[in-house]
């Protein structure tokens, strides 16, 4: 479980998180909604410690995560598994060393033993023999899964995943909101997955916090989220011709 | 200008640390031994072969009376070969090659969130990516140099024997004349200045890429720029420390 308590973010005069205070459940998919520039980034990179907040508190389990030293920290990141929107495979590697890195670093397993871990990561995401190929040679949904491949090959408590579906075609966006959502539940993991596409909210949306010009706006689940009364949410979620038509 | 020299002692303290895992660092080092070193071995030769032989011309037709021995051509190329052009001018060289990509390689993985995902990960992302350049730097830089000695100082010889500016005899002579061991002392340590400064400013420089494409351009540009001011700089300031 993740608790974020009265979080304020300014860059200069510009305020772009005010008095955000969320908890995310373990083992659920907790979505963080809202458009481009709503602060869904921002919020991700203070909870995973990218940035600082001005004021306000992490908390991992009940411990403390703003405002500490990176040596102390390194203990909680250690349990982080991060995707990135564009992936941030390392291009100096291929699939195998990408997903085999967290391993070399923080493990002690033998060679044998790691490489067993990175085949059974790369299975759990559809990528079998997957292994010598280098990031250039991957299509964008196989970037994403290689890097939920890396991210959760060291069994991390937390997942944070910005925007997942960004540029993909909705076929392999749906694949990877149910493989997201999958091994949520498998590992009991606590999810955090930033996102403007409603049909992921619909598809894994366990819990969703909506964010509108960097305040907490409304919080429920995909069940309530076409019912809600809110204006500003209800444009976000009816903004397009299909859903309109739809509704 | 205070502010960025702050961050960068803020950066190499965050670099120069020993790293958590010695057989990843060792990893890194022999890729860096490749990518920095190996791969500069052709320019710094062709170079140093042709400067050699220009300096000997050089020196020939400026020096060009009976009273001076013929041997001083040799003499001469010597002194300039190890005291200024080896260690000084393949060091900018090298600047140009390495300071460009140091920064590119590593304001690429700043702009593409890979810098990121390491500090996410617990990883101190300065020490994993700079120290291993910065002593692939400190440890192959220095035998480019020695081997740039060598070579500039066999171009001296080859346009000596080709153009039959002096007798190659005469050259040697002069080669083995005053030799001071104190000269490789100084160009070694010059080299070893210089060899930080390309590592660093470009890793620093590199660290601190903020946007896209446009950006990493620029810090490779700047790479180069700084790292050879700061060369010629240091150079000054290391020829008067030492030979005063």
């Amino acid at each position: 479980m993740i608790k974020v308590n009265n979080i304020y973010k300014s860059f200069g005069d510009k305020e772009v998180l005010h008095d955000i205070s969320v908890t995310f459940e373990q083992g659920k998919t907790n979505l963080v909604l809202g458009q481009s520039g709503s602060g869904k980034t921002i919020l991700m990179r203070i909870c995973t410690g990218l940035l600082e907040p001005n004021s306000g508190d992490v908390y991992f389990n009940d411990r403390r995560f703003s405002n500490l030293p990176e040596s102390k920290r390194r203990d909680i990141r250690r349990e982080m598994g991060v995707l990135f929107q564009g992936g941030a495979l390392f291009d100096s590697m291929n699939v195998e060393e990408n997903v085999m890195f967290p391993l070399n670093m923080f493990t002690r397993l033998s060679r044998g033993e790691k490489l067993d871990r990175v085949n059974f990561c790369l299975k759990r995401v559809n990528l079998e023999n997957s292994n010598k190929l280098r990031t250039n040679e991957l299509s964008g949904g196989m970037m994403k899964r290689v890097a939920i491949a890396r991210a959760i090959a060291n069994n991390p408590k937390y997942l944070f995943c910005d925007e997942p579906n960004s540029g993909l075609d909705p076929k392999t966006s749906e694949l990877i909101d149910a493989l997201i959502s999958e091994i949520t539940e498998e590992y009991n993991i606590t999810t955090i997955i930033n996102t403007h596409d409603m049909n992921s909210v619909m598809k894994i949306g366990q819990h969703i916090n909506f964010l509108y010009k960097g305040q907490l706006w409304w919080k429920g689940d995909k069940n309530s989220i076409l019912t809600t009364d809110n204006n500003e949410l209800r444009e976000f979620v009816f903004a397009t011709e299909l859903t309109r038509r739809l509704r | 200008m205070l502010r960025k020299i702050g961050d960068y002692v803020i950066l190499m303290w965050q670099a120069l640390r020993r790293p958590p895992k010695f057989s990843v660092f060792m990893r890194q080092l022999v890729r860096e031994f490749y990518s920095l070193g190996v791969t500069s071995f052709l320019i710094v030769a062709i170079l140093s072969v042709f400067v050699g032989a220009v300096a000997a011309i050089l020196v020939a037709y400026n020096i060009d009376s009976p009273l001076i021995p013929d041997k001083m051509i040799g003499f001469v190329t010597r002194q300039m070969v190890i005291q200024e052009f080896s260690p000084t001018i393949i060091c900018i060289i090298l600047a140009g090659k390495l300071g460009s990509q140091i920064a590119s390689e590593i304001g690429t993985m700043r702009v593409t969130q890979q810098i990121d995902a390491l500090q996410v990960m617990g990883i101190n992302a300065a020490n994993y990516l700079i120290m291993p350049k910065i002593i692939a730097c400190l440890l192959f830089i220095p035998v480019l140099i020695v081997f740039s000695i060598f070579l500039g100082i066999y171009g001296g010889y080859v346009a000596c024997d080709v153009l039959s500016i002096i007798s190659t005899e005469d050259y040697v002579i002069g080669l083995r004349s005053w030799f001071d061991p104190w000269m490789l002392t100084f160009a070694m340590i010059k080299t070893l200045v210089f060899s930080f400064i390309i590592a660093s400013v470009s890793s620093y420089i590199g660290y601190n890429v903020e946007g896209g494409s446009v950006e990493v351009g620029r810090a490779s540009t700047n790479g180069v720029v700084y790292s050879s001011i700061l060369i010629i700089l240091f150079d000054l300031i290391l020829t008067q420390m030492l030979l005063s």
